[in-house]
């Protein structure tokens, strides 16, 4: 009769010691249009894939910024991130009015991580849905976190969550070794290759990715739309021409097409779910 | 209606400071900030207590000295105690700096006024934070600012002219020192509270120490210190 005895709310243990709504919570981050974020000494890149519902609605927001030394990339429920990052953005703003000096990154992740795993463990709660991609500078650099519904947090050079998040991943994989020092350019270059893996088939245009960039002596900033243009062109990364429009996607292994969701960054998740994997641990 | 529009729970404000401290005195100096302070603390206008330290290192970057209230002083401390302690608790390799702490004793003393109920001190910040020097100052009613040297209380009058005429940015540790006991003599021949036992403290980049208390050579047989009335009859 029950196709699972142990899900039916966030704070049943299964036998073998998991908590399968959150890994559902986490299942919805993999349903979001991609979300990427590398790292060098100086700077920080971030980087998504823009979905529209339908032809008629613009696309979802998915990246904001926080404060002039933090921004997130999301990937999941678009409107848990943007609860959450008004969170950060008031707990930012709190710190800077208390001590005149912006929060640092890594505690702004840990107080979020704390938030995140307070509904993991409340009857009358419901995870997030959502991963943040933090990026920030502070006193000892520039930092990538991932935040993830499960209340873990971690530190990255390079990452990606998401729809096809995996193909930017091994593209990410193949390089971090020299992010380190790459210049801002470079980690553009990079972010925007990474962002074209994950498209599958669809043509990389600035009118389906985001760029957001901070650094040293360059505050948070989304790059507008023509900049990024200029930068895929510049780069010559089109070089395959004249893919057919992306009017029916073609649907991936784990994802669903984005129009189902009701206003949300994602589509159908059963094909996902009934996959069983357990990744608790990323 | 049992309650009246308008009326407030009885409550206890300091309404006047009980036991209190005199000025304090502080400049940057070539490696960071030098601060002095006597020990004395007065009950009214009784030398009450002899031994009182003003001076205090807060965290490892900053230096605190305090005049006013010497209660007031040591709920500040706790504040700061428990401050420093949930920075350290974070054990992520950040800490609050001169800076930090300063703007946040600007918050807590400004909020206190608007309690109407303040913390009856004048406090002093210095310090130094990755190479950068930093001295403030903020009151019991929530002014603040920084500058190269501040005084507090009688020692803004007495010391800081002083301080305009003589001070510059590279002076030595010695030469600092020197100042410094300029500026606590005057203050010692002059403010009526003020103790002749001192104590001086320097922060730097290393870390802060407060030297033990030395006394000041002073030489009171001038003719006016021997008779101050002689031309100021009294009515008694």
């Amino acid at each position: 009769m029950f196709r699972n005895q142990y899900d039916t709310d966030v704070t049943t243990w299964s036998p073998a010691g998991r908590l399968f709504q959150v890994e559902y919570a986490m299942e919805a981050v993999k349903q979001g249009s991609a979300a990427i974020g590398l790292r060098s000494k100086t700077h920080v890149v971030l980087a998504c894939v823009n979905k529209t519902n339908s032809e008629l609605a613009s696309h979802q927001k998915k990246i904001f910024k926080v404060d002039e030394h933090i921004g997130v990339a999301i990937a999941g429920l678009t409107a848990d991130g943007r609860v959450l990052s008004r969170y950060m953005r008031s707990e930012c703003i709190n710190y800077s009015y208390t001590y005149e000096s912006p929060l640092p990154v890594g505690r702004l992740v840990v107080q979020l991580a704390d938030k995140a795993q307070v509904c993991t463990q409340r009857s009358w709660k419901r995870p997030y849905g959502v991963g943040l991609l933090v990026a920030g500078l502070d006193e000892s650099g520039a930092h990538l976190y991932y935040n993830c519904p499960s209340g873990n947090y971690f530190e990255y050079q390079a990452f990606a969550i998401g729809s096809r998040s995996q193909a930017a991943k091994t593209y990410l994989e193949r390089r971090f070794d020299n992010f380190n020092s790459s210049s801002r350019e470079e980690l553009i270059k990079d972010a925007l290759i990474a962002t074209r893996e994950s498209l599958q088939g669809e043509k990389l245009r600035s009118s389906v990715c985001t760029i957001a960039v901070i650094g040293v002596g360059e505050p948070f900033h989304i790059l507008d739309q023509e900049t990024v243009q200029k930068l895929i062109d510049e780069f010559e990364i089109v070089k395959e021409d004249d893919v057919p429009p992306a009017e029916p996607q073609p649907e991936g292994e784990q994802d669903a097409a984005a129009d189902q969701g009701a206003g949300a960054d994602q589509g159908g998740g059963d094909a996902a779910a009934s996959e069983g994997a357990a990744p608790m641990d990323i | 209606m049992t309650m009246t529009m308008g009326t407030v729970d009885e409550s206890q404000r300091t309404l006047y400071p009980y036991v209190t401290g005199s000025s304090v005195v502080a400049i940057k100096f070539k490696d960071g900030i030098l601060m002095a302070a006597d020990m004395g603390g007065s009950y009214g206008s009784t030398l009450r207590y002899k031994n009182i330290e003003r001076l205090k290192p807060i965290g490892k970057h900053s230096l605190l000295g305090a005049s006013g209230e010497i209660s007031d002083f040591q709920e500040i401390l706790r504040y700061l105690d428990e401050l420093i302690l949930y920075d350290n608790m974070w054990d992520d390799g950040n800490s609050l700096g001169p800076k930090e702490v300063h703007n946040y004793l600007t918050r807590v003393m400004y909020n206190r006024r608007n309690k109407f109920n303040p913390l009856w001190n004048s406090l002093i910040l210095g310090g130094v934070k990755n190479g950068q020097k930093y001295l403030g100052t903020v009151n019991m009613i929530g002014i603040n600012y920084e500058d190269n040297h501040v005084a507090t209380g009688l020692g803004n009058h007495l010391a800081r002219p002083i301080l305009r005429e003589e001070w510059h940015e590279d002076l030595t540790f010695e030469e600092g020192v020197k100042l410094l006991e300029k500026c606590m003599r005057v203050l010692l021949y002059r403010d009526r509270s003020a103790v002749n036992k001192i104590q001086i403290s320097k922060i730097t980049e290393e870390g802060a120490t407060v030297f033990p208390p030395f006394s000041l050579k002073t030489y009171w047989e001038f003719a006016a210190f021997k008779n101050p009335t002689a031309g100021a009859e009294g009515s008694w």
